[in-house]
C-alpha cells in the first residue's frame, strides 16, 4: 500500500546522525525525484532550512517530522470532500489519454454502490475504440447501470444528456459520465468538454467535475490541470496509478496553483483500489 | 503543437542573455548551466541525467574550445545541442527484420502508455512499407483491450489474432505463441504482439511479460513510454529493461505540450534508441524518431528535416511538373489551384507542420486559432463555379459571384477575396515564368529555375491577407531564413517541388520553407 513512499530515497538521509550539507542535497534530490518540480522543491527546502535553524535541531528525525508536517499542511489547505448531495448528483470525469478515467469510473461506481447508492454510468467516450465496452465491463462489476451511445461516434454530449435523463426518470442517485481522453493542447476537443457540460446543465447542475491525473506524469500535470480547469470547470482531482514507483509529487503544485483539491486516489487495478484522499495519510505514506 | 515548448523557451531565454555578451566568464557559464538545469528539470528530464548533462556542459564551456571562440554564445548552443543529441540516444536506428519471417515485434509498457493504439499505427505503417503485418491480442488484462485491438486492426486493415476474449480470461503466453505460429502458417511477414500494461514493480506481471518474450523470441521489443512521464521514467525503464530487455523505445503522446524530457533520458539511461514517435490519435500520426532533429527542436531550431520529408511524400512530382508547365504557358486555372490545395491537405495537419518550423514557438497562440477549415471553404467556393468560370476568372461578374457565394455558403466578399488572391498569384507567376523575380518578402534567390514559378505562385497566393495566422507564418518565415542554416546541415532539396530535378547540392532551402509557410498561412 505504501508503495509510493519516498522511503528509499530518504532512508539514508534520516539514518545519518546529524543534518549536514549532504542531507540537504539528498532531500532536494528526493523531492525532485518524486516529481515535486524545481519550484516547489526549492520552497520546501527553504522552509525546512528556516525551521531547522529556528529550532536549532541537528536530528534528522526532526527534519523528517517537519517534512511530513510541511507536506501535510500544504496538502490540507483545501477540503477534499466530494459534494454529491444533489439527486441525481452528476459527476463528469475528464483527463488526458491513458490516465485511467474509465478504470477510475469503474472503481468509483463500486465505491458508491458499496455505500448503497444507485449509480448509472454514461459512456460518453465515443471516440476510442472499445471504450464503451471497457466501461460496460466495469459497470457490470460495480453493479451499476450503463447508458451506451446508440450508434458509433455519437456526440458525447448527447450520451451524457441521455444518461442524466435516465437517472432523473428512474430515480438513480449518482450519474458518472466517462469522457474521451484528450490532450490539453487540442482546443477543439477541449471545447467539446465545455459543450458536454453545458448540455448536461440543461437538465441538472453538475455536482463534480473530476480531473484524473496519472501519478507517473511529470511537470506537465500542471499544464493539464490548468487547461482542464479553464475548459471544464474542474472541481476535484483524482490521482491514479499510485501503486507504481511514481510519487505524483506534482499534485502539490497543481493543488496550490489551481486551488482545486485532490479528492480521490487510485492505487491498483482491483475494483476496490480507490480511496478518498486524506492529506495526513498521504504525507505519512510519502515521507514515512 | 509545440512539443518541448517550455524547455525550448527556457533555453532560448537563457541563450538570449548569453548572446549579448562578447566573451564568456566562468560566472556566465555557471548562470547558464543553472538555467539549463532548471529548464531540464521542468521538462522532466531525470535528475541523474540532468546532473550528468550540466556537468559536461560546464566542463566543455569552460575549456579552451569556447574561450577562444569568436562567438561564445554560439559555442554554448553548439555544446548543448551536441550533448542533447547524446542524451537523445545518438544515432537513429531502423527496425530490424528477421532473416526468416515472420519478424516478431513485441510491445510493452505501463498502463495507459498507448500500446494498443501504437500497435495499430505500427501495423498500418508496416503495411504502407509493403509488409503484411498481423496483430496479436495478448493483453487479456484490461477490460476489452482485445476488442479495442480488433477495432484498431480493422481500421488499419490488418488481421488480428484474438483467440481469447480477454477481461482476465486466457493465457497471454499461449496466445502470443499460437499467434506467431498462425502468422507463420498464413505467411504474414511481421507480427505485432500487444501485451497488457504493467507496472515496473509488479514482479508477477513482469515475469509474465518475460515469459511472453521467451515464448515468441521477438526480433524487436519496443518499450512504449508516455512523453509526459515524470521522474519515474528512469526507474520504470530500468525495470522493463531487466524484465523484457527491450531493444527500442517508442515515445507516445508527443503531440501534447512541452516536456518529453524524462522519456528522452530513458534512452541515455538504458542505452536503447528511441525509434518511433507517436504524435496524435489518428492511425497515421506516427513517425520514425530522429534524435538529432529533436535536439534541434529543443533548441528551437525547428524540425526542418521532418517537415521537408512530409512535404515530399505528399507532393506528387508529376503534378508539380505539370503545374510548372502551366505557369510557363499561362494556363494556370482555378482548377489547378484547387488540385494543389488538395495535395496540401494530404500533407496532414497544417498546425502540426507549422509547429515544426523554427521560430514557431512564439506563434503557438496563433497556431491554435488558425482554422484549417479555411481550406475547405476555399474548396467550396471553387467547386461552386462552372468549368468556364474556373478556367477564366474574367467571366465572374456580380451575379455570377453572388450565385457562387450562395452555392458555397460563403459571402460575396469571400469570393472576391479568393479571386483577387488567385489573380495576383497568376500575375506573379507569369513574371516568374518569364524569368523575372517577383517581390516577395522573406525569400532569397531561387535555385532550380524551372520550379521557381510554382514556389512563387504559392507564396503569392498568401501574401495579401491581414489574417493573423498568416502574418505569423510570414514572421516565422523570416525567422526560418535567419536561423535555419545551422539546423539543417544535411539539407535535402526541400519541400518536394523540385524533388528529383533540382540538384540537391546542399541548398537547404530556406526560401522554400518560407514559401511553404506562406502557403500554409493563407489558403
Amino acid at each position: 500500500m505504501a508503495s509510493f513512499s519516498l522511503g528509499g530515497a530518504l532512508r539514508g538521509m534520516f539514518a545519518r546522525r546529524t543534518i549536514d550539507d549532504e542531507t540537504w542535497t539528498d532531500l532536494e534530490d528526493a523531492l525532485i525525484g518524486a516529481d515535486f518540480g524545481p519550484d516547489v522543491t526549492d520552497q520546501i527546502v527553504e522552509e525546512l532550512r528556516g525551521k531547522v535553524a529556528r529550532f536549532r535541531t541537528t536530528d534528522p528525525k526532526d527534519l523528517q517530522r517537519m517534512l511530513r508536517e510541511t507536506i501535510e499542511e500544504r496538502l490540507a489547505r483545501l477540503d477534499p470532500t466530494l459534494t454529491l448531495s444533489a439527486r441525481p448528483a452528476v459527476v463528469l470525469v475528464v483527463g488526458v489519454n491513458g490516465v485511467g478515467k474509465t478504470t477510475t469510473i469503474g472503481k468509483f461506481a463500486k465505491f458508491l454502490t458499496n455505500y448503497g447508492r444507485t449509480v448509472v454510468v454514461g459512456a460518453a467516450d465515443t471516440f476510442r475504440a472499445a471504450a464503451v465496452e471497457q466501461l460496460a465491463t466495469w459497470a457490470e462489476r460495480a453493479g451499476a447501470q450503463v447508458v451506451r451511445p446508440q450508434q458509433a461516434g455519437q456526440d458525447p454530449a448527447s450520451v451524457a444528456f441521455q444518461t442524466v435523463e435516465k437517472a432523473q426518470r428512474d430515480g438513480i442517485e449518482i450519474v458518472l459520465i466517462d469522457t474521451a481522453g484528450r490532450l490539453q493542447t487540442k482546443s477543439g476537443l477541449m471545447d467539446e468538454l465545455g459543450k458536454v457540460r453545458r448540455v448536461v446543465e440543461k437538465l441538472e447542475p453538475v455536482a463534480e467535475v473530476l480531473l484524473v491525473l496519472d501519478a507517473t506524469t511529470g511537470q506537465n500535470g500542471l499544464n493539464q490541470a490548468e487547461a482542464f480547469v479553464q475548459h471544464a470547470g474542474v472541481t476535484g482531482l483524482v490521482l491514479t496509478k499510485l501503486d507504481g514507483s511514481a510519487k505524483g509529487g506534482f499534485v502539490l503544485a497543481v493543488q496550490e496553483k489551481t486551488g482545486i483539491p485532490i479528492k480521490l486516489i487510485g492505487q491498483g487495478e482491483g475494483i476496490g483500489d480507490l480511496t478518498g484522499f486524506s492529506p495526513s495519510a498521504f504525507a505519512q505514506q510519502l515521507v514515512g | 503543437m509545440a512539443t518541448f515548448g517550455s524547455l525550448s523557451d527556457r533555453l532560448t531565454a537563457t541563450f538570449r542573455n548569453l548572446r549579448t555578451k562578447g566573451k564568456l566568464s566562468p560566472a556566465d557559464v555557471d548562470g547558464t548551466v543553472r538555467e539549463i538545469r532548471r529548464a531540464l528539470l521542468d521538462a522532466d528530464v531525470a535528475l541523474e541525467v540532468v546532473k550528468d548533462f550540466t556537468g559536461r556542459v560546464r566542463e566543455r564551456a569552460l575549456s579552451d574550445e569556447v574561450s577562444k571562440a569568436l562567438n561564445p554564445a554560439q559555442q554554448v548552443v553548439q555544446i548543448v545541442n551536441e550533448e542533447l543529441i547524446g542524451i537523445l540516444g545518438g544515432q537513429q536506428r531502423r527496425l530490424e527484420f528477421a532473416k526468416k519471417p515472420p519478424t516478431v515485434i513485441m510491445l510493452a509498457g505501463l498502463q495507459g502508455a498507448g500500446k494498443t493504439t501504437l500497435a495499430g499505427k505500427l501495423a498500418k505503417w508496416l503495411k504502407k512499407e509493403g509488409h503484411t503485418p498481423m496483430l496479436i491480442a495478448a493483453d487479456l488484462q484490461r477490460p476489452n483491450a482485445v476488442t479495442q485491438l480488433q477495432v484498431v486492426g480493422e481500421q488499419a486493415g490488418v488481421p488480428v489474432w484474438a483467440p481469447e476474449p480477454g477481461n482476465g480470461v486466457g493465457n497471454p503466453v499461449k496466445v502470443a505463441k499460437d499467434g506467431v505460429k498462425e502468422a507463420e502458417r498464413s505467411q504474414h511477414d511481421t507480427v505485432i504482439v500487444d501485451t497488457a500494461g504493467r507496472l515496473g514493480i509488479d514482479a508477477e506481471l513482469m515475469k509474465q511479460a518475460s515469459d511472453i518474450r521467451k515464448a515468441v523470441d521477438p526480433d524487436e521489443v519496443l518499450f512504449v513510454i508516455d512523453a509526459m512521464i515524470g521522474q519515474d521514467a528512469v526507474q520504470t525503464a530500468r525495470a522493463f529493461q531487466e524484465g523484457v530487455e527491450f531493444t527500442g523505445v517508442v515515445l507516445s503522446k508527443l503531440d501534447g505540450d512541452a516536456r518529453g524530457g524524462a522519456a528522452l533520458s530513458v534512452a541515455s539511461v538504458t542505452g536503447r534508441p528511441i525509434m518511433f514517435a507517436s504524435t496524435g490519435e489518428g492511425l497515421d500520426d506516427f513517425e520514425p524518431f530522429y534524435p538529432d532533429r529533436m535536439a534541434s527542436r529543443i533548441l528551437d531550431l525547428g524540425d526542418i528535416l521532418t517537415l521537408i520529408e512530409q512535404a515530399q511524400s505528399a507532393f506528387d512530382e508529376d503534378e508539380a511538373r505539370r503545374t510548372a508547365e502551366k505557369f510557363a504557358t499561362d494556363s494556370f486555372t482555378l482548377d489547378d489551384f484547387l488540385q494543389q490545395m488538395q495535395q496540401l491537405k494530404n500533407m496532414g495537419s497544417i498546425k502540426g507542420m507549422l509547429g515544426m518550423l523554427p521560430g514557431a514557438r512564439g506563434m503557438r497562440e496563433q497556431l491554435e486559432n488558425f482554422d484549417e477549415r479555411e481550406i475547405t471553404r476555399t474548396e467550396a467556393i471553387i467547386r461552386s463555379m462552372t468549368k468556364a468560370e474556373r478556367t477564366n476568372t474574367k467571366l465572374l461578374n456580380g451575379s455570377r459571384r453572388l450565385r457562387i457565394a450562395k452555392g458555397s455558403g460563403m459571402t460575396v466578399t469571400d469570393v472576391n477575396a479568393l479571386v483577387t488572391r488567385f489573380e495576383q498569384a497568376a500575375k506573379m507567376m507569369k513574371t516568374v515564368a518569364k524569368g523575372g523575380v517577383p517581390q516577395v518578402p522573406g525569400m532569397g534567390p531561387i535555385p532550380g529555375a524551372s520550379y521557381a514559378g510554382k514556389r512563387k505562385q504559392q507564396a503569392a497566393k498568401k501574401s495579401k491577407s491581414g489574417n493573423p495566422a498568416k502574418r505569423a507564418a510570414e514572421n516565422a518565415a523570416l525567422a526560418a531564413g535567419g536561423k535555419a542554416p545551422g539546423a539543417s546541415a544535411s539539407g535535402g532539396s526541400g519541400f518536394g517541388l523540385g524533388g528529383t530535378k533540382t540538384p540537391a547540392g546542399g541548398a537547404p532551402s530556406e526560401e522554400e520553407l518560407a514559401a511553404l509557410q506562406k502557403m500554409l498561412g493563407r489558403r
